[in-house]
């Protein structure tokens, strides 16, 4: 097939799966899940786990060894039928514990170390070099071997270029892919959908290769199995070490490859589909493996002997002319490739993000943690990670010259993350295992496994000298590379997942009984080893009292985004029965915010972001002991009491609000009523001197003028009052009419504007429009809408005390409503007031007399109110905020 | 939080009996896979000369499929809604979304 169409039909896929992603994603943005979260789907995505190596590789492994290929899917497929005893508890404590990756288990287990949490990116991220080097090769591979030369003399570049092209793509892809919008979620539904889509596109067609070489090429299984016996392959070598060594590797990886723990944990939405996944997720690899041996059988007997056999897939139909079958298949390999490093590198990316730019930019510069744009730098980070991920599988492509059998390159990066495995399977079954130890064993694994197969990978004289190769550094024979100890007869594989997994276990079970837990660490082990027996009740790190909630909503906006971060404030606020957006920074408010916000940039993160606000949490082993020697019907009792307690502790805040307000009313309503027969009298008097001194007559006409003009002023004063007076009472009483249309809300903002710039029209004002946003038709009263507007742009001019004031207009439609912010850089209202701003006569300031008695805000409210929406002041804002909400259509009530 | 202090009776009701058992059979699976596909070990097809990726091949899907059965009627019974009373505390919620 000429080159350029082939480049063109992959490009066209890869525009397909955009498409998906994106479909997927409206479809989650709008609430409407459904089959997003199925157990089809969570299945399919699983099968990353099939990448190149097992749509091109795994052909050339059977060609080479007989059935050994098949431990690399016998191991997953005993885990996942195992699944109650790891699998269920990973996925339960991945989903109560926000957790975001496989390096944030790990440090969050151990006390949210950010050490450990740095030691296990940097394995995954050199582990995983090797194995995306392997999907470079195997697209390369394929390229060379499906593209010709088109009729016009345009040449297919060499294997190098077409690597780096396919490498820099990859890149862009998944950079356009994972970190597309500016929410630091982890969960990307559009990917998960995309990478299902590409799990059917693979297995489709490797059995559609499958069938061609059975039922088209043989005649049938009986046929089939004459081959293969009359095979090169006939009779296989079953060793017994590599075949027990490779099931536990692979066995062992399906759990700890960081985007396997993405698929299976992270983007886990319900337990239950780790239920239906351990029967179905072997059974795809059961299809994917059912063919393999056949096409490699038919690919030896019919392919010249200088064939690649990991191109069999590939080469096999297109030696048989089949075209369309081969694009398939070709189709299929680009599927596993790109579905692996999209999926790996967002994994990666996500720890590289979380736990080594974030600790770093906290240290450096911690005051900025609390108001900097963290969700820029998270992704900015993120961004970068992915090209170097990428970057790194190329190099070790070029470096190991792009030559070796695929699955040899997989299985190092078995290895090398195997290495997770003492640490997370002892961190969630044994409350003993301690952080030195996690430590200590995966630095001395990753060590072995690093000198004994990962840099030997690169040939002899590459990075170790051949001579250390043959009589070990320094001539120390027994540290030899591939002869550890003197073990020299092992297969090399083999030996280095020996060493490195019993030197790794060792060292952690020697560190954890030697060590002593910190108290962070040792509420975490027990909340892991045992998270079926509680709920999420921990003890308590936080003291009450000690961070503002101002502060801590501000934080979290930056690291949430606003709109999430106000309604989990919100919601917290009800939840302790006070009105507004700030809840009071309880222990449990704190430790929910905190793993709220570890869903987004780590536990460990997470927890340093909120001890700049809160100050070290405060837990001692006293607290801990405390907790544990509490008998069980003590804690039930007193459990009882506080919820209880808690009851009346939210009924009695509420009273003692409402009587606060009462009181303040109270005082307030005397303040008013002297302040009303103060303004009623002030125009009263002046009205009666000058009526008096005009009925005395024998005035000069100007001065009769003049004075009739006073009076006038006056009288109008005073019915101005009385207007408002009478508007807000017919507003309360809900008998107002309201004259409903279709408006434009753009248009609405420019008709508030021009009116409110009569309000001290000498100050200059910048006003921040959002015009694309505001183009929405409202179906309401939009004089009563205006008049809402004025009296805030009006409030802003008189009352924001910026040098260069600025008023930000934004605007944001969600479900069947409209919020429209008015935002000021003034100093904002101060909190003890924000409570009264909206009762009548409330007036904050005696020094300006702005002309109203109090009463524009009470009166928005009850226009709102009558207009279905609310208006309510935004706290944390940098200013004076109001939100309006308003609903898109209005309808009249029936009654 | 709620832990009873309550001794777990000494018996059980045929349900959570039955309940129990199942949960036996699931942790009991990987085991049993663990022997089926060490097997092939013990026929040790590296000394022997005849003809056996065939044979070999063909007892390693049988014993594959039998596992995914088993896994499939395991875990359909686990999750069949059925509330027992021994102590799998209710899932986490998930706040504020």
């Amino acid at each position: 097939m000429p080159f350029n169409i082939l480049v063109l039909s992959c490009l066209a896929y890869v525009i397909f799966l955009f498409l998906v992603a994106w479909a997927a994603e409206r479809r989650a943005d709008r609430g409407r899940l459904g089959w997003l979260q199925s157990p089809l789907i969570y299945t399919l995505s699983l099968s990353i786990y099939c990448t190149a190596w097992t749509f091109y590789g795994a052909v050339g492994y059977a060609a080479r060894s007989g059935l050994e290929f098949l431990t690399i899917y016998l191991g997953p497929t005993i885990v996942f039928i195992g699944w109650w005893w790891i699998l269920r508890k990973l996925v339960r404590i991945g989903r109560q514990q926000r957790v975001t990756s496989i390096a944030d288990l790990i440090s969050s287990r151990f006390g949210k170390s950010n050490l450990l949490g740095v030691i296990v990116t940097i394995i995954a991220v050199v582990a995983a070099t090797p194995y995306i080097a392997l999907q470079l090769q195997s697209v390369t591979l394929s390229f060379s071997v499906f593209a010709s030369p088109t009729d016009d003399g345009f040449s297919p570049p060499g294997t190098e270029a077409t690597a780096i092209w396919v490498a820099g793509g990859l890149a862009l892809f998944t950079i356009l892919f994972g970190t597309r919008n500016l929410d630091a979620k982890e969960q990307h539904h559009g990917i998960v959908t995309a990478i299902a889509v590409e799990a059917v596109v693979k297995l489709v067609a490797l059995i559609a290769v499958g069938i061609f070489v059975v039922w088209v090429m043989a005649d049938g299984p009986a046929d089939m199995i004459a081959r293969i016996d009359a095979s090169d392959i006939a009779d296989w070598n079953l060793q017994p070490g590599r075949w027990a060594g490779l099931l536990f590797a692979a066995g062992a990886a399906v759990i700890c490859l960081p985007r396997m723990f993405q698929v299976m944990v992270v983007e886990n939405a319900d337990e239950r589909h780790l239920a239906t996944a351990s029967w179905a997720f072997p059974l795809y690899l059961f299809a994917m493996s059912l063919f393999i041996v056949p096409i490699a059988v038919m690919g030896l007997e019919r392919l010249p002997s200088n064939a690649n056999p990991d191109m069999f897939v590939l080469t096999l139909p297109l030696a048989e002319g089949q075209g369309t079958l081969a694009m398939l298949a070709f189709l299929g390999g680009f599927s596993s490739a790109t579905s692996m490093v999209i999926v790996e590198s967002i994994a990666l990316a996500t720890m590289v993000s979380n736990h080594i730019v974030m600790p770093v930019w906290l240290r450096l510069r911690p005051s900025r943690a609390v108001s900097g744009d963290v969700r820029r730098l998270v992704l900015l980070s993120r961004r970068i990670s992915i090209g170097v991920v990428l970057g790194l599988g190329y190099a070790y492509y070029r470096l190991s010259g792009g030559s070796t059998a695929l699955a040899a390159i997989g299985l190092i990066a078995f290895v090398g993350v195997a290495q997770f495995l003492p640490a997370m399977v002892f961190g969630i079954f044994w409350r003993g295992a301690t952080r030195i130890g996690a430590a200590l064993g995966m630095t001395v694994g990753f060590l072995v496994w690093a000198y004994t197969l990962f840099l030997p990978s690169f040939g002899p004289d590459a990075v170790i000298p051949a001579m250390v190769f043959a009589e070990g550094p320094f001539g120390i024979g027994w540290l030899r590379p591939r002869a550890l100890f003197g073990v020299a007869t092992m297969d090399p594989l083999l030996h280095a997942l020996f060493w490195s997994m019993t030197l790794n276990t060792v060292a952690f079970l020697t560190g954890s009984l030697l060590t002593f837990p910190g108290p962070v660490e040792r509420m975490q082990g027990a909340a892991f080893v045992r998270v079926f027996d509680t709920t999420s009740d921990s003890p308590r790190g936080w003291e009450r009292g000690l961070a503002e909630p101002e502060d801590l909503l501000v934080m979290s906006q930056r690291i949430m985004g606003d709109e999430d971060a106000l309604t989990f404030f919100e919601t917290e606020a009800k939840g302790q029965g006070k009105a507004g957006y700030l809840p009071d920074p309880t222990p449990d408010f704190m430790a929910r915010l905190e793993r709220r916000l570890a869903g987004s940039v780590g536990a460990a993160t997470a927890h340093a972001m909120m001890s700049q606000l809160a100050g070290r949490a405060t837990v001692t082993v006293e607290d801990l002991m405390a907790v544990a020697s509490e008998s069980a019907q003590i804690m039930e009792y007193s459990a009882r009491l506080e919820s209880q307690q808690e009851e009346l502790t939210r009924t009695a805040r509420a009273l003692r609000e409402a009587n606060e307000k009462l009181m303040q009313l109270s005082i307030q309503k005397d303040a008013f009523l002297s302040q009303i027969s103060h303004e009623l009298r002030t125009p009263m008097t002046s009205i009666r001197a000058f009526s008096e001194i005009l009925t005395e007559g024998d005035l000069p006409p100007e001065m009769v003028a003049n004075y009739g003009r006073i009076i006038q002023d006056e009288a109008k004063r005073l019915t101005r009052l009385l207007d408002d007076l009478l508007d807000l009472s017919v507003l309360e009483n809900g008998t107002v009419q309201l004259n409903l249309g279709l408006s434009n809300l753009s248009q609405m903002i420019d008709r508030a504007l021009a009116s409110a710039s009569h309000t001290k029209p000498e100050r200059s004002f910048t006003i921040d429009r959002d015009l694309p946003m505001e183009n929405i038709f409202i179906r309401t009263d939009a004089d009563r809408l205006v008049q809402v507007f004025i009296n805030l742009i009006s409030n802003a001019r008189k009352y924001c005390d910026a040098q260069y004031p600025e008023l930000r207009i934004s605007v944001r439609q969600k479900g069947g409503r409209v919020t429209i912010d008015f935002i000021d850089n003034g100093s904002g209202i101060p909190k003890e007031s924000q409570a009264l701003i909206f009762e009548k006569f409330a007036r904050l300031t005696d020094q300006t007399r702005a002309g109203g008695a109090g009463l524009g805000l009470a009166i928005c409210r009850e226009v709102m109110a009558n207009l279905g929406g609310t208006i309510t002041y935004l706290p944390g804002q940098g200013g004076a905020a109001f939100r309006v909400a308003v609903p898109l259509r209005l309808e009249r009530k029936a009654a | 939080m709620a832990r009873t202090p309550r001794t777990p009776p000494l018996f059980l009701r045929p349900a959570s009996y039955r309940q129990r058992r199942r949960r036996d059979a699931a942790r009991l699976l990987p085991v049993v896979g663990v022997f089926l596909i060490l097997l092939p070990v013990l026929w040790a097809p590296q000394d022997t000369f005849h003809r056996d990726t065939a044979p070999d091949g063909i007892y390693l899907f049988v014993a594959w499929a039998v596992l995914i059965g088993l896994a499939m009627l395991i875990s359909r019974s686990l999750t069949a809604p059925e509330d027992e009373d021994d102590g799998a505390a209710p899932v986490d919620q998930d706040f504020g979304r």
